[in-house]
């Protein structure tokens, strides 16, 4: 295979191919604020175009992080490097770098327009250029009616298009965005969480986005980090992270799931089975593990890759438990099942209402006796 | 409506009363046409023509102006400092210290400092010849220095309430710290200095202790004027003085209530605007 074709196969991939650069290169950063750790040795390479979330809940580092990139915090130890150059010590307002701030930190003083032109004023750029360009960004986010309004005679959500344009119209390199959509009510941040995806794509900009809320960074983003306690967790597609947590602590965080302590008992090379007195089951996975026999791990499935059925299945050996409805909630387009196995635990599982309910047949109801099951390519093994 | 029980009007009346007869008796016998300022003897307006013929009045009034005017401004450029310095430099040492510091005149009695700042200025003089003898100068600077704590309290409560990111997102753009001083904070801050500058503007012209202690001769300002005339025997061309300025401070206290209600009404309906499309 020639180079061209291999940089065309990881076109959408870049952190896949070997030879790609990093555009931001994070080098063992660490932030201490007196005695407390913010974020702790964190190495992360960040590619051109990408649109990367930083996940995490609050007090994990990312927004120190995010603030670090900007220039706002100096790391204590460590380099950060944008798109080869060392930044670690530039003042923000020398980085090719622009934020959208969580309060958007629109002036109050200044109109739309004003504002949006306000990172031009002292670039030298003439006048003609410095409209054309602001008028191109008002176009963009479709602020035009707007122009000539204070920031307090807007809505949130025009507000928060205010501060996106505003950022854009320096044509920075990367742009930081600070929970970019947790002002915004439910309805309005699903339409902006596409707009700013447009966006970005139309724009070719690089986006780094910190944010706390899973769907969010699950919808919008090239890549995710996850982070705990000032470290990343794991770093990996929506998918990866979703699918193939590593720690109990990424399967507990992303989505909600069912994780049971179990006992190795058999690990081949094509197969593991735990056994789980918390299940009152044995899983047959289909992957090894590698570890040794006896030893203890965590099995998690995710409550939608559970089957729930008043039959026994046929192959009841593995990855088969029985337990009582306990509950049933009606979501419209799912149902969510709580279900108390022998053991007491309760689990999880949901089931997409595919067919209109019909009155006369009897689905899956309060205190039926019922048979979980799930496939050996569902469950995951953690053993952290 | 739940009837207005008669024992809580009675005292709202009495309250009222309380704070306003003096003030309304004032102005009563400022049309007093009698020389006693307790006799009735008629109405007249004769007392308010013969303000305005005397000049010590009329000199120390606009004294007292000149220096109020120049006390506000320097106290709000020196406290607006102090305010940004507080809010501003984070932690350092001495922090506490400092901000004790600066409001200390806040709580100082007027005799002390006014004691304080007369000794300070004769070692001045005898040491460096400068400030040369006292008057409208060390009135002036006596001022400053207790106005810019009350105006360095009202900038630093101010900017303690002001967002953070609005001065990060000036800098993110491009603009360095003197700039968005002077962009964003400022602009921003500007309501709490110009209630500053009133606030000093009212503080200086209404001293009395610290100019008796500052002052020098030929230079007496509206208070000790109104003061030692008072000593001698309260007059009704005083109680003329007095009714304007009552009239004055009346005036700007209802224009600036009128002003502040259209204020609120634009506000709302911006904010109504806002949410209509």
């Amino acid at each position: 295979m020639n180079d061209q074709a291999q940089s065309t196969q990881y076109e959408d991939r870049p952190w896949l191919d070997p030879k790609a650069e990093p555009f931001i290169e994070i080098k063992g950063v660490t932030k201490q604020f007196g005695s407390f750790t913010a974020v702790k040795d964190v190495d992360l390479k960040i590619f051109k175009g990408e649109l990367f979330a930083l996940l995490g809940g609050s007090g994990c580092g990312k927004t120190t992080l995010l603030r670090m990139l900007a220039g706002f915090e100096v790391p204590t130890f460590g380099r950060l490097i944008i798109d080869g150059v060392d930044m670690t010590e530039v003042p923000p307002y020398e980085r090719p770098v622009n934020m959208m701030f969580q309060s958007y930190a629109l002036f109050p003083h200044m109109s739309v327009e004003k504002n949006i032109a306000y990172g031009l004023k002292h670039e030298g750029i003439n006048k003609q250029e410095v409209g054309d360009r602001v008028a191109e960004v008002i176009d963009l986010v479709q602020l035009g009616q707007f122009a000539k309004r204070k920031p307090h005679q807007l809505s949130g959500g025009q507000r928060q298009r205010v501060a996106l344009a505003r950022a854009l119209v320096k044509r920075p390199k990367v742009l930081l965005l600070d929970e970019p959509l947790g002002a915004l009510d439910k309805k309005l941040r699903e339409q902006t969480q596409f707009e700013l995806m447009n966006i970005q794509d139309q724009v070719g900009i690089t986006f780094v986005v910190v944010t706390h809320d899973q769907e969010e960074a699950m919808t919008l983003s090239t890549r995710i980090a996850v982070m705990n306690r000032g470290e990343i967790v794991q770093i990996g597609t929506p998918t990866d992270i979703y699918e193939y947590p590593e720690t109990r602590f990424t399967a507990d965080f992303i989505g909600s799931i069912n994780m049971f302590e179990g006992r190795v008992v058999e690990d081949k090379a094509d197969h593991v089975i735990v056994k789980s007195e918390e299940a009152g089951c044995s899983f047959y996975i289909d992957h090894g593990v590698s570890i040794r026999e006896d030893s203890t791990v965590w099995v998690a499935v995710r409550p939608e890759k559970i089957m729930v059925d008043k039959q026994a299945p046929a192959d009841g050996s593995h990855n088969v438990v029985s337990g009582v409805v306990q509950d049933v909630g009606y979501f419209g387009n799912h149902s969510l099942y709580r279900i108390e196995l022998k053991s007491g635990r309760i689990v999880h599982v949901s089931k997409p209402n595919e067919r209109r309910s019909s009155r006369r047949e009897r689905g899956v109801e309060w205190d039926d006796e019922v048979f979980l099951s799930w496939e050996a390519s569902s469950a995951v093994v953690l053993t952290e | 409506m739940r009837r207005r029980s008669t024992f809580t009007f009675s005292m709202l009346c009495f309250g009222f009363a309380f704070l306003y007869i003096p003030i309304f008796s004032l102005i009563f016998y400022s049309f007093n046409k009698s020389r006693l300022a307790t006799v009735w003897g008629g109405f007249s307006t004769k007392w308010y023509g013969e303000l305005f013929q005397n000049e010590l009045i009329i000199d120390a009034a606009l004294l007292s102006l000149r220096i109020a005017a120049v006390t506000a401004t320097m106290a709000v450029i020196l406290g607006t400092m102090a305010g940004l310095a507080l809010a501003r430099l984070g932690r350092y040492r001495g922090r506490t210290l400092f901000a004790g510091m600066v409001m200390a005149p806040l709580v100082m009695p007027e005799v002390i400092t006014g004691l304080s700042l007369l000794l300070l200025f004769v070692s001045l003089e005898e040491m460096i010849g400068w400030p040369a003898g006292r008057g409208a100068t060390t009135i002036t600077i006596a001022h400053i220095t207790f106005s810019m704590a009350y105006v360095a309290v009202i900038i630093q409560s101010r900017l303690s309430s002001m967002d953070d990111s609005l001065e990060e997102a000036a800098m993110d753009l491009g603009s360095r710290p003197f700039r968005v001083l002077w962009d964003v904070t400022l602009p921003i801050i500007s309501p709490a200095m110009v209630s500053g500058w009133l606030l000093s503007f009212t503080l200086s012209l209404d001293d009395l202790v610290i100019a008796s202690f500052v002052s020098g001769p030929g230079s007496s300002t509206l208070p000790m004027v109104i003061f030692s005339k008072v000593r001698l025997g309260v007059t009704p061309d005083i109680n003329a003085l007095a009714t304007i300025i009552i009239l004055v401070v009346s005036t700007g206290v209802l224009l600036a209530g009128i002003l502040m209600h259209r204020q609120e009404q634009r506000r709302l309906r911006d904010e109504q605007m806002a949410y209509s499309d």
